[in-house]
């Protein structure tokens, strides 16, 4: 939800380095190194423990953080914890006469996915998609929707580069309501479904952070009587990094995947394709790369692509080659002067 | 909370009232009723910000909601969130009587150690979303509200979206005040949607007064028509303190 709400200044959002204390109910002892961010929800301070450094989320109020606790504690109880940031602690602070709830969890370190991808190049972006559907089919197996799904949420850790998620406090059981979202991530706010807790309500999501990782920008539902979907499909196509992905950012906004691993499954497929294009100046044999059984998602809606991106793939080697005769004459001038 | 129900009344308003009883009463004795009452006051663009928004506190203060104040634009957001999060305070607060029974009078929430904490939100999430909910949405539609209308609107079939993913019932009632010949003017009755009030802004003419208190009432008169026909003997059904709408 985005909430543009007045941040209340509370003592315990302007905590300054080097603040001790140790956790009412459990002793446990914390020293803050320096502040990592404020939220609708509280405050997140990097802390040194007795085991090392740890992140810190102060509560802006008595229950402000439990709904994020419950849900970070039934993830440590998943094998292998690898749902969320890693909970260590769950404790209060007294700071003057006043109480607030705090947890400590692990620390993550990295950049936001659109710092990454601005950075590091748009064809990033698929690949940290397929990790982040890859978490979250293990997410929607233990029963959990993520809900308000956006790249404020996450970080990429690394190297290697991984993305990870914080702030669950939007994660909702599945079947129940999606009480957190961010409008821009929102289907109920594009008019293309309801709020209902379900995988596909955070693969649309994912689709949406996919289309904003070669925006950068966030932008309006169309304000006339354009249909949405026709909108959104105008603005992948002018795209030309998201054009590839086109028919599988169509289906999840339609909310046709039933499950984040088909969505997965056609995102690596797409990338193999063009890599597997770009690499090789050879015909492409079809049946030296064998295609499984299709399931129902989007796979073979690809082919219809297939020429459309072979133009454009000739585009790209003649750039390529300019690109290279370009920088060679630059290098002889160098040597000469 | 009464029978296992929300009952929720949502003021929507951009200022002050200037005809009736003053609704801050009116919003304290709907409390009394186990009504509460939310209200969102919503800004000019470039206006100053104190403006009749100090009316917006006190009627929601007396009437124990949540109030928010903003732009027209941030309506959708915002209606469904203070929706909500009465919701959740109701539920708490019935939830931290239940537990006063049990612990003793003194015991307060924040005493409870973070374990014990979390199961509390955990039964009230489950009540949220489980429970019906009641929502009698109360718009002005006095002149200066007029270019506000449609995102109003857009907003009331959002909140529809957001309450119908529940899993418990809803029944949404609209009134309008000032209405074309009272004060109050009601354009949907009890209805577990809100999509069919598709074109009802448009057809408005707006009116030059704004009679908060008397629609409030008129709002409580129509959750005890619903709650107890027996009431109705009282009133005279037919003649309601607010007008049919022809729509
Ligand atoms: N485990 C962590 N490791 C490193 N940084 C973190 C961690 N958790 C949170 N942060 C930082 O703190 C900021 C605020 O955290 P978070 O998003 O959880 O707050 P919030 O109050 O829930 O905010 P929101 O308004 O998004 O709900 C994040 O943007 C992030 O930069
Ligand atoms: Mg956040």
């Amino acid at each position: 939800m985005e909430r543009k709400t007045v941040h209340l200044k509370n003592q315990a959002s302007n905590l300054t380095p080097g603040t001790k204390w140790l956790g009412k109910w459990n002793r446990n002892p914390y020293r803050i190194v320096k502040k990592l961010g404020y939220g609708a929800t509280g405050s997140v301070y990097l802390v040194e423990t007795r085991t090392g450094q740890a992140a810190v989320k102060i509560g802006e109020n008595k229950m402000s953080l439990t709904s994020e606790i419950n849900v970070l504690k039934h993830f440590s109880k998943v094998k292998g914890n690898v749902l969320g940031p890693s909970l260590w602690d769950v404790d209060d602070i007294e700071i003057g006469n006043e109480t607030y709830p705090f947890f400590c969890m692990e620390y993550l370190k990295g950049e936001s996915l659109l710092e990454f991808t601005k950075r590091k190049g748009v064809e990033w972006a698929p690949i940290l998609m397929v990790q982040l559907l890859g978490d979250l089919d293990r997410l929607h197996r233990e029963g959990w929707i993520f809900g308000d799904l956006k790249p404020e949420n996450l970080i990429v850790t690394g190297p290697p580069a991984r993305v990870r998620w914080f702030d669950v406090g939007g994660t909702t059981k599945i079947g129940r309501s999606i009480k957190e979202y961010t409008e821009f991530y929102d289907r109920g706010y594009w008019g293309l479904g309801d709020r209902k807790a379900e995988p596909s309500y955070d693969l649309f999501s994912t689709a949406m952070i996919f289309i904003q990782t070669a925006y950068r920008e966030r932008f309006n539902k169309p304000s006339g009587n354009e249909n949405s979907l026709d909108y959104l499909s105008r603005r992948i196509s002018n795209m030309y990094p998201l054009s590839p992905y086109k028919k599988i950012l169509l289906y999840a906004l339609k909310g046709k995947y039933t499950g984040a691993q088909w969505m997965k499954k056609d995102v690596m497929a797409a990338i193999e394709a063009r890599s597997y294009k770009r690499s090789n100046t050879k015909k492409i044999t079809r049946s030296a790369h064998p295609v499984k059984k299709k399931a129902r998602s989007g796979s073979n809606l690809r082919k219809n692509n297939r020429n459309k991106e072979n133009s454009s793939y000739r585009v790209e080697i003649i750039l390529t080659a300019s690109f290279l005769f370009l920088s060679s004459i630059l290098y002889f001038m160098g040597q000469w002067m | 909370m009464s029978g296992g129900k929300i009952r929720q009344i949502l003021l929507l308003t951009d200022g002050c009232s200037n005809q009736g009883e003053d609704p801050a009463a009116v919003a304290a004795f709907a409390k009394e009723k186990g009504i509460t009452v939310n209200v969102i006051g919503i800004l000019e663009h470039g206006s100053a910000r104190e403006h009749g928004m100090k009316e917006v506190e006190d009627i929601s203060m007396a009437g124990g909601g949540v109030s928010q104040v903003v732009y027209a634009n941030q309506l959708s957001q915002t209606v469904q969130m203070v929706t909500r999060q009465a919701m959740t305070q109701t539920l708490h607060g019935v939830v931290h009587n239940e537990l006063r029974h049990i612990l003793g009078e003194e015991q307060e929430m924040e005493d409870l150690p973070p374990d014990k904490r979390g199961e509390v939100m955990e039964v009230v999430d489950e009540l949220g979303e489980n429970i019906s909910l009641e929502v009698l949405i109360l718009v002005d539609t006095s002149a200066s509200m007029k270019a506000k209308l449609p995102m109003v609107q857009e907003a009331l079939s959002d909140l529809s979206i957001s309450l119908n993913s529940r899993t418990g019932g809803n029944h949404f009632s609209l009134f309008l005040f000032p209405g074309k010949r009272k004060e109050v003017e009601k354009v949907l009755d009890w209805t577990p949607k809100i999509n069919s009030l598709t074109g009802t802004f448009n057809r408005l003419t707006t009116g030059g007064v704004t009679p908060t208190g008397p629609a409030l009432k008129a709002a409580l008169y129509h959750f005890e028509k619903r709650q107890d026909r027996r009431s109705l003997i009282e009133y005279g059904e037919e003649d309601g303190p607010f007008e049919e709408s022809g729509f």
